[in-house]
């Protein structure tokens, strides 16, 4: 559409050109736009926190952030972090303390405990879960997402 | 011949599919993307009850993207409406419904009109423009209103808005009550709510009409149950018609239904001959999803001052909302409370009565652990009380009136039938790990400094895993059956095809675990191929924890087949006798010599590519099928107990839960992982629906919390960690001896709260009634307390 605006910007390490209109949230852009579906969305209120990716390297909601509003930044999603392998060790503790159960919260859950980890690398409990209490979880009942963390900074 | 049970049946095995699902690789129904797809958005009521007076589509027709605009007029031609009947309750109402309103709205959200676009942008764009005449009607919103003389009645086909009534009777309970030395009396509420799964409810559906084929991916529990009402309903060759259901992010129960939306799309594919998109946004999904609780429960319990039970009658006042739940109709949730309340006692004069009418309120129906919270929670908030009144203890009281292992096995008198429950076990293993006196004293103290804690505990049971008696007479196609189709690869490697579905509680590594420990194989040799209707066998999904049982079962006696074809082809092969012979991590073993011959993959690769060289009725089959249903028994019945410590502001009303345990038995543990993970979820959603969800409505019927920023959910801050520990009692009824796991968290978890809440607040005169516990209910009952003491 004419009205549509161009931006470059780059996600998960590759050089990305588009055209978006301005109404487009940033999770709707990385899922339909460019195929990577790992980012969720589950209010598009920004409370669920499941949309949850790295913006310039700061925590940020998908569907809070406008595509139109990442023209220069730099995205990276749960594809691009799980190819790095900077997640694997959480993700082996997530794997094996069945730190999930739908899988639909854990991308972001994952790039969220990350974060922490980075900050923080020796968290208590109640750290963990104050950390995590942006993204909403069914399924679990968070205990084996505190123990994986827990276990991850170990 | 007794099937040997072995490892990993019971071992804490971890799930193959998470991995996928950590590095971001799900695949969820909005993940699918087809050419020429189209999105689906729809108009909705905005009024709890009106009449669509006309809807005008003249402007929305020329906006960008818009492909087609359909109202309930459109898509009669295609689509056929229902009713949500059940033959066990013929004299229930089940007023017709259809996949867009016709001529009335009976809830705020109900669908009216929808547009198809090229975006869902577009679509919702298009979806403003549509101008329907809403005429508003008065509405009902709660019982009382509905059963007035003079309510406005909802569906004009009945009489009043009366849709069901019932009662179950066991002796006399009205002269046990008169009798009885202590009658304690109370009258609960429990608000209405929701599943609430993260991943909203989603379709994709294709239909090709050169081959009158329809392709639906879904967010669904039950492929099978989806594929045979889109066939009749649509009129369409079953055969043609094939359900997928990719990952499912959340389901609870609120996925294993009809939806009218969901139809709708269904029917936009067929007129419009290529796959349309619909994903319900949150909104939608508070207005529409399946809802559940709103009832109350009046409730009398009678003692002999010996503390024996005497009678127990209660009264279950509950609605519907606007229509009945499709197909297996809203009538359970209501139906359990009579059936389960009080279950886990001696119990020899029991009446409950039941009442459920329509509201202008959206769909009520099974969600998680159907109707067994408020059951075990009434029942065990009346045995504190009685134990109060008697001046005994309450943990005793419970004691002395259990059934025990000599009452087993028995009918209920709510009419179930135990098998072998062990509360006496349970509750003995809760206070191995919990140590009331300890917890008793800190009590004290902590009082003393302003703060006070209590302690609950919830005996509850437990009903997995429904026999095909419910369905089948109800007149529902309904499978309460599994057939399992195993095959084995030429590589040795097997698949399992089963009509059980994994949402994520890991029922399809429970699976593969039975059929890895019966043949002998690894784990990774075998993948579980589920929740498709044309490639798994007819079977039912995954709801009311009937993965275990049923799948568990039929999947071990597919095996058990399997490995007998493969051990008679090694016993002819080998010229030894198949009876001393074992496969063991792949490998063909003589048992008796202790020798180690062929693999699998070798008789495989004999059996499919060199038949000749067995004899023709040798029993060689690397197809194998089982079937399993239960016969003459309604549920496999589990149990346990649930104890709550809780800390309670009494100047804020705010609760923070402590300390939570669960002692649960659900007969065999397949793995323990993975049940422990479903119990705490389970406890977690109980907390919530304890503490914090609760639907608001303003008087003209408008929902006032539908976002996630006005619906409370628990979130990891406040939830406590949950202990669990598991007393095994195996069903006799089948090998395995598994019972379903799913209910038991939620099951238990609202009435340990609320037990806990009110042992808290028992100095001060306060016991609450009314679920969920929030702030300002607790400030309130405090207040009335302290004026009613004032007044002393």
């Amino acid at each position: 559409m004419s009205d549509d605006t161009p931006i470059v910007l780059t996600v998960n390490g590759e050089a990305v050109r588009a055209r978006v209109p301005a109404r487009l949230n940033l999770a709707d852009f990385l899922r339909q736009d460019l195929g990577l579906t790992g980012t969720h969305v589950g209010c598009e209120h920004g409370v669920c926190g499941a949309c949850t990716v790295l913006v310039d390297g700061k925590l940020a909601r998908g569907c809070l952030m406008l595509a139109i509003q990442c023209d220069g930044a730099c995205i990276e999603t749960i594809e691009g972090a799980d190819a790095s392998g900077r997640l694997a060790k959480l993700q082996q503790a997530f794997h094996r303390r069945n730190a999930l159960q739908c899988g639909f919260c854990t991308p972001a859950m994952l790039l969220t405990a990350a974060e922490l980890l980075r900050g923080n690398p020796k968290p208590t409990r109640e750290e963990v879960r104050d950390w995590i209490s942006g993204n909403f979880c069914r399924c679990t009942g968070y205990q084996s997402i505190v123990d994986a963390v827990m276990e991850a900074a170990s | 011949m007794k099937t040997v049970l072995r490892a990993p049946i019971g071992a804490a095995v971890p799930r193959d599919r998470a991995k996928r699902l950590l590095a971001g690789r799900g695949r969820f129904v909005d993940d699918i993307h087809l050419p020429r797809m189209v999105h689906m958005a729809f108009v909705r009521s905005p009024h709890a009850h009106a009449r669509i007076a006309g809807i005008d589509t003249s402007a929305a027709a020329t906006m960008p993207g818009v492909i087609r605009i359909v109202t309930a007029a459109d898509l009669a031609a295609v689509v056929s409406p229902w009713r949500p009947t059940h033959n066990r309750f013929p004299t229930m109402a089940a007023p017709e419904q259809s996949a867009l309103a016709t001529d009335t709205a009976r809830f705020q959200g109900e669908a009216v009109a929808a547009v198809v676009a090229s975006t869902r942008a577009q679509a919702e764009d298009a979806c403003e423009a549509i101008i329907v005449d809403w005429e508003p009607l008065e509405q009902v919103g709660d019982l009382a209103s509905a059963l007035a003389v003079d309510a406005p009645r909802i569906h004009k086909e009945m009489a009043s808005n009366l849709a069901f009534e019932s009662e179950v009777a066991t002796g006399d309970a009205e002269v046990a009550l008169a009798r009885a030395d202590v009658v304690i009396e109370r009258t609960f509420r429990f608000h209405r709510h929701t599943g609430v799964s993260l991943e909203t409810r989603g379709i994709l559906a294709d239909y090709d009409p050169s081959e009158q084929r329809l392709t639906v991916h879904q967010s669904h529990q039950t492929p099978h149950q989806q594929q045979d009402l889109y066939a009749r309903l649509l009129g369409l060759p079953e055969h043609k018609v094939r359900v997928v259901c990719p990952d499912v992010g959340g389901a609870f129960g609120l996925k294993h239904h009809l939806y009218p939306d969901e139809l709708a799309a269904c029917a936009a594919a067929v007129l419009l001959g290529r796959p349309v998109k619909f994903i319900a946004d949150r909104l939608e999904s508070f207005l529409s999803d399946i809802h559940c609780r709103d009832h109350e429960v009046h409730a009398r319990m009678g003692f002999a001052n010996d503390g024996t039970i005497v009678g127990l009658a209660i009264e279950d006042r509950f609605n519907a909302g606007a229509y009945g739940q499709y197909p297996r109709s809203s009538i359970a949730e209501g139906n359990q409370i009579t059936r389960l309340t009080g279950a886990p006692y001696r119990m020899a004069h029991y009446n409950a009565k039941l009442k459920m009418a329509f509201l202008n309120r959206g769909v009520l129906g099974h969600i998680r652990a159907v109707g067994h919270p408020i059951a075990a929670a009434v029942a065990e908030a009346l045995i504190d009380l009685g134990a109060r009144k008697l001046n005994c203890d309450a943990l005793a009281l419970r004691r002395q009136n259990y059934l025990a292992d000599a009452d087993f096995p028995l009918t209920s008198a709510g009419g179930v039938a135990f098998e072998k429950l062990s509360f006496m076990q349970c509750l003995d293993k809760a206070l191995s790990l919990v140590d009331v006196d300890q917890v008793r004293r800190e009590q004290a103290d902590l009082r003393a400094k302003g703060i006070h804690r209590g302690i609950g505990f919830n005996t509850f049971v437990e009903l997995t895993a429904i026999g095909p008696e419910y369905y089948g007479e109800g007149g529902q196609h309904i499978s309460a059956q599994e057939t399992c189709l195993l095959r084995m690869e030429a590589s040795g490697q097997v698949r399992i095809h089963i009509g059980t579905t994994d949402q994520g509680q890991g029922i399809d590594t429970g699976i593969q675990q039975v059929v890895a420990g019966v043949l002998g194989i690894p784990l990774d040799d075998i993948e579980v191929i589920s929740g498709d209707s044309a490639l798994s066998p007819m079977g039912g999904g995954s709801w009311g924890s009937r993965g275990a049982a049923l799948g568990g079962e039929v999947a071990m006696q597919a095996a058990r087949t399997l490995r007998t074809n493969l051990l008679s082809m090694a016993g002819f092969l080998l010229q030894k006798s198949a009876n001393d012979l074992d496969v063991i991590d792949g490998v063909v073993v003589d048992t008796v010599r202790g020798s180690r011959h062929m693999t699998v993959a070798e008789l495989a690769k004999i059996g499919h590519f060199r038949p000749y060289t067995l004899p023709p009725d040798l029993p060689s089959d690397l197809t194998v099928t089982a079937r399993y249903g239960s016969r003459d028994r309604m549920f496999l019945a589990g149990n346990g107990i649930q104890v709550a410590i809780v800390d309670v502001d009494i100047r804020t009303g705010f609760v923070q839960p402590v300390r939570h345990l669960v002692v649960h038995d659900c007969g065999r543990v397949l793995n323990p992982l993975l049940v422990r993970e479903q119990i705490r979820g389970g406890v977690v959603q109980g907390i919530g629906t304890a503490l914090y969800e609760e639907f608001r409505y303003a008087d003209n019927g408008a929902l006032l919390n539908a976002s996630f920023a006005d619906y409370l959910v628990p979130m990891a801050g406040e939830m406590p960690d949950i202990e669990v520990a598991h007393i095994e009692t195996p069903t006799e009824t089948s090998e395995l001896g598994a019972k379903g796991a799913g209910e038991a968290g939620l099951a238990g978890a609202v009435g340990a709260i609320l037990n806990a809440v009110n042992d808290a607040l028992a100095p001060i005169g306060v016991f609450m009634t009314e679920v969920p516990l929030t702030p300002p209910r607790i400030l309130a009952a405090i207040d009335r307390a302290q004026m009613d003491a004032s007044k002393v």
